[in-house]
């Protein structure tokens, strides 16, 4: 196909991506222009984006007075082309579209679970239409009843107990990214034909694992042809490849627009476009028909749309998540594998939205950091940062290794290499209430009931660190076997009742899956364990001889601290909790993989989780991912991130999170109190030269 | 030898250029109205630790410390003078960049040679002029400050690089009068390299309570931050007033 498309790609250096097969890498490395200057090229906002911000601001002022919901579908069920066009401002929008008929307006997704649906209607005060519930109760099956049709009853009392949290069980999983670039690269004819011959060249051999590959693959077909219509809907003709900048970023966003009309998914990234996006705004400026203004305005409209978008959830959903998150994640920046840093002007104009716009968390503006990265950029970034506390920051050195330089981040730390490997979102494992029952025997301390398996308790007064580590060792093997099967339920049957279908399809045919699984309650395990190693841990029994609170005698080193003592049991935990999730068989051979991230849940969990041998009480949250336990660490944060630095990515490849907060004013000196650059020699010579 | 140290800080940030591991020692002379450490003061107490293991501490975290190194602090470092020099000369032999933050308090002019092997060893000095007045310093830190302008001319002929740090108190420093004067002194030390001014804030009061002392500054409010940049500037037309005198005598 070299040259297919003579007017679209031209201008553009061919390759691979144009002559063999969809490769937006090579169609990036070929084409981007590295941008190692400051911001001083950006621009303002336009009197337009003011405008529409206005409306913008207003609209959510009447949303956050309404209670939290403006309005919600009830009758419509949300499809990709379900809906007709919705605007703010026809006339001022240079990149259109919303998830319905009008910005702010919910839309409904019962496919993961029709009770979800109920209850975040009734919770907002709408009412579900009968007949939609009837349809979603009588004859068309949803992935929640699907799960809990073949769940053990030990998986309903585990997730009960809450040893096993925050499963997508009842809503979408999410943590799929579609290439939504794919879009505007190639136009959807050119991915229709690609797909009819990845479908054309499957095996026919009609094993379960092939009949449901083809079946995939229709779908997948279906759901371009509806994102062609979506298109239409909004006078767009995107059959074809994108033919200028504007074009680009609304055929992208119309990908990323179908998806999250066909998915309520816990996080629905957008992947890693800024540069992408480069490439044509270049081209644009070079064929002088467009300005800076003109660029940054685009990149404005698309970041609004990508602010508003929004799903229909329950106060408890939005309890466990602090807030009603929908983490639009936008990866930016990064290094090639040749060592160029893929920083371009866009990536600046990107997080100079949160100048023209203000701040906001979304969508997750995510800079892929690097020390090789420019330090124009670098500054930039920490400015933003300084100014805006909006952007997080992941480690492009490391992750590089393992995805190249075409990965992008899914919800908070999931990487994936964009288009070719997606993940199954597996929740997490809460190691601190494991420890427990390994204490107790399987015997929940909340609910004082028998959870996990009745093996033999803790006997006697105090803690003694090798019999509990042996008691705990047990009782992970229990809940790793658990857990992965709990998750092996939920992804066949996301699978089967609500398939991503737009999201796949703008994937490879032959995708790696990770199977992705998570802990919590890293440091409460760590510093327990080290309470028990290094000082006196007493037991203290309620009448039925269940320990459910502690006596910590004496002081231990805490994790936290750059304490190898502490800081090795933590490693320890980990990996060794990895390795019995390697252990047992996952949905569709997915890779496994462990996370350390609870960014916001670890409040919830803590409130499920008893007294803990560490002294923390009962209620009391849990440290945020990978963080030591809040007031612990004591000797600054080197040594505190020291710590967490010290946990092996190897043995947590779906990412390690550390929440940072810091007081600007720690940060450094004030420029304008502080005077450095005083030379009292060359101050003299210039008292002297002005006589 | 070992050193009374009241706690140490692995990612300090304004104790110097870059990032910083502080060193926070025991024990201070000094009792200035408006010190935010007063857990510092008492010389007795804090942990006893060896030059070698807080040189470990700091390279269990020196991949954050580009451009930084090592600040001593307190309290006052100089109390424990030969302590202080025997971690400094050793983080010299490591390549480490150490910072002397100081009050200068404990300089003996006619004694001078404990002070000589110490700046050997100090790449750079972060001393702190409370007041410029003889006797206003009397009243706000306890002693006169004769040994603190002493040590400050001492660096400069020993061509120690120095950072001049200045606390804006309202009603006790921001008086136009002194703030010229100490830039009028300032302008003697060749080696100055930054002027760094700081408006008086209250963040140290809770600890006051913990600690059971009754605060001296009472309800003192903080200063804002226009004031101190203010005040920087009369300092810095003391300086140049001075230095072109200065010049002046030469012609």
């Amino acid at each position: 196909m070299e040259r297919k498309f003579q007017e679209e790609w031209e201008g553009f250096k061919p390759g691979r991506w144009s002559s063999t097969s969809i490769n937006l890498r090579d169609f990036i490395q070929k084409n981007f222009t590295p941008y190692d200057g400051d911001e001083s090229f950006l621009a303002g906002p336009t009197e337009a984006t003011k405008k529409l911000w206005d409306q913008v601001m207003e609209l959510s002022r009447q949303e956050r007075e309404a209670g939290g919901v403006l309005d919600m579908d009830t009758k419509i069920v949300s499809t990709i082309t379900s809906h007709g066009a919705g605007y703010l401002d026809k006339n001022l929008e240079k990149i259109v579209g919303f998830q319905t008929d009008k910005p702010f307006k919910r839309s409904l997704q019962p496919f993961g679970g029709i009770r979800m649906a109920i209850n975040a209607c009734e919770q907002n005060g709408y009412t579900v239409d009968p007949e939609v519930v009837k349809i979603f109760t009588e004859y068309r099956k949803t992935h929640n009843q699907g799960v809990f049709d073949a769940y053990t009853p030990e998986m309903r009392l585990a997730r009960k107990s809450a040893i096993i949290t925050g499963l997508p069980d009842a809503y979408g999983r999410g943590r799929i990214i579609g290439d939504y670039r794919r879009v505007a690269l190639y136009g959807i004819d050119y991915l229709v034909e690609d797909k009819k011959d990845q479908l054309a060249t499957s095996l026919v051999r009609m094993t379960s694992k092939n009949i449901r590959l083809r079946e995939e693959l229709a779908e997948q077909i279906r759901a371009l042809g509806d994102l062609k219509k979506l298109g239409e809907i909004y006078g767009c003709d995107i059959s074809r490849p994108a033919k200028n900048a504007q074009e680009a970023i609304q055929w992208l966003y119309f990908g990323y627009l179908a998806a999250v009309k066909d998915q309520n998914g816990a996080a629905m990234s957008l992947g890693r476009t800024s540069t992408f996006i480069d490439i044509y705004i270049q081209r644009d400026m070079e064929r002088g028909i467009l300005t800076e203004e003109e660029a940054q305005e685009l990149i404005d409209h698309f970041i609004m749309k990508l602010r508003l978008v929004k799903f229909a959830r329950t106060p408890e959903y939005n309890a466990l998540f602090s807030g009603d998150p929908t983490w639009v994640t936008e990866s930016i920046g990064g290094v090639s594998i040749d060592g160029t840093p893929m920083v371009t002007r866009t990536s600046f104009r990107y997080l100079n939205t949160l100048n023209n716009l203000g701040p906001a968390p979304e969508p997750n503006l995510t800079v892929l950091w690097s020390q090789k990265l420019p330090m124009g950029f670098k500054r930039f970034c920490a400015k933003m940062s300084i100014k805006t506390s909006a952007i997080q920051y992941e480690n492009d050195d490391m992750m590089r290794v393992t995805h190249g330089d075409d990965y992008a981040i899914a919800c908070c730390v999931s990487s994936m290499r964009v288009g070719k490997e997606m993940q199954f979102f597996g929740a997490r494992a809460n190691l601190a209430k494991c420890l427990l029952y390994a204490i107790n025997g399987g015997v929940d301390e909340r609910l004082k009931i028998q959870v996990g398996p009745k093996y033999r308790p803790v006997t006697g007064d105090y803690l003694d660190f090798d019999d509990v580590m042996e008691k705990y060792d047990d009782m992970m093997e229990w809940l790793a076997g658990l857990y992965v099967n709990t998750l092996n339920v939920i992804h066949y049957m996301h699978d089967k009742y609500s398939y991503e279908k737009i999201q796949m399809a703008l994937h490879d045919r032959d995708v790696k899956r990770y199977f992705a699984t998570g802990i919590a309650g890293l440091s409460v395990v760590a510093d327990s364990l080290s309470a028990i190693k290094y000082a006196k841990v007493k037991c203290i029994r309620d009448e039925d001889g269940l320990v459910v609170d502690y006596e910590v005698e004496g002081d231990y080193p805490k994790y936290g601290n750059n304490d190898d003592r502490v800081d090795q049991l933590a490693v320890k935990i980990v990996r060794s909790f990895m390795d019995k999730i390697r252990k047992h068989h996952t949905y569709r051979d997915g890779v496994p993989t462990m996370s350390i991230l609870t960014i916001t849940s670890n409040v919830v969990y803590g409130k499920k989780t008893g007294n803990t041998p560490d002294g923390r009480k009962m209620g009391v949250p849990l440290a945020p991912g990978a963080n030591p336990m809040h007031g612990r660490d004591t000797h600054g944060a080197a040594a505190s991130l020291s710590s967490v630095a010290k946990l092996p990515f190897r043995h947590a490849q779906d990412g390690i999170s550390n929440t940072f907060s810091i007081i600007p004013g720690a940060l450094g000196k004030d420029d304008q109190v502080f005077m450095g650059d005083l030379d009292i020699e060359s101050i003299a010579k210039e008292l002297n030269d002005g006589d | 030898m070992v050193g009374h140290i009241h706690s140490t800080e692995s990612f300090g940030t304004v104790d110097g250029p870059g990032i910083r591991f502080v060193i926070f020692f025991q024990g201070c002379p000094m009792r200035c109205l408006y010190c935010h450490n007063p857990d510092t003061w008492s010389p007795k107490g804090g942990m006893i630790k060896t030059a070698e293991e807080l040189l470990a501490e700091y390279d269990a975290v020196k991949e954050f410390m580009r451009g930084g190194g090592i600040t001593c602090t307190g309290g006052e470092p100089m109390l424990q003078i030969d302590f202080l020099t025997e971690l400094f000369e050793k983080a010299k032999a490591k390549g480490i960049h150490t910072c002397l933050d100081t009050s200068g308090v404990t300089f003996t002019k006619d004694k001078p040679e404990k002070f000589r092997r110490l700046v050997k060893s100090t790449d750079l000095v972060m001393l702190d002029i409370k007041h410029i007045d003889r006797e206003e310093h009397k009243k706000l830190a306890g002693h006169y400050n004769d040994n603190i302008l002493d040590f400050a001319r001492f660096l400069s002929d020993s061509n120690v690089p120095v950072w001049i740090r200045h606390v804006v108190v309202p009603g006790i420093t921001d008086n136009e009068k002194y703030l010229f004067e100490l830039g009028e002194f300032l302008s003697q030390i060749k080696t100055l390299k930054a002027l760094d001014v700081l408006p008086y804030h209250t963040m140290g009061k809770p600890k006051y309570e913990q600690l059971g002392i009754e605060y001296p500054l009472g309800d003192t409010p903080p200063l804002e931050k226009e004031k101190a940049v203010w005040a920087r500037e009369i300092i810095m037309q003391g300086l140049k007033s001075a230095l072109k005198h200065k010049k002046n005598d030469c012609d």
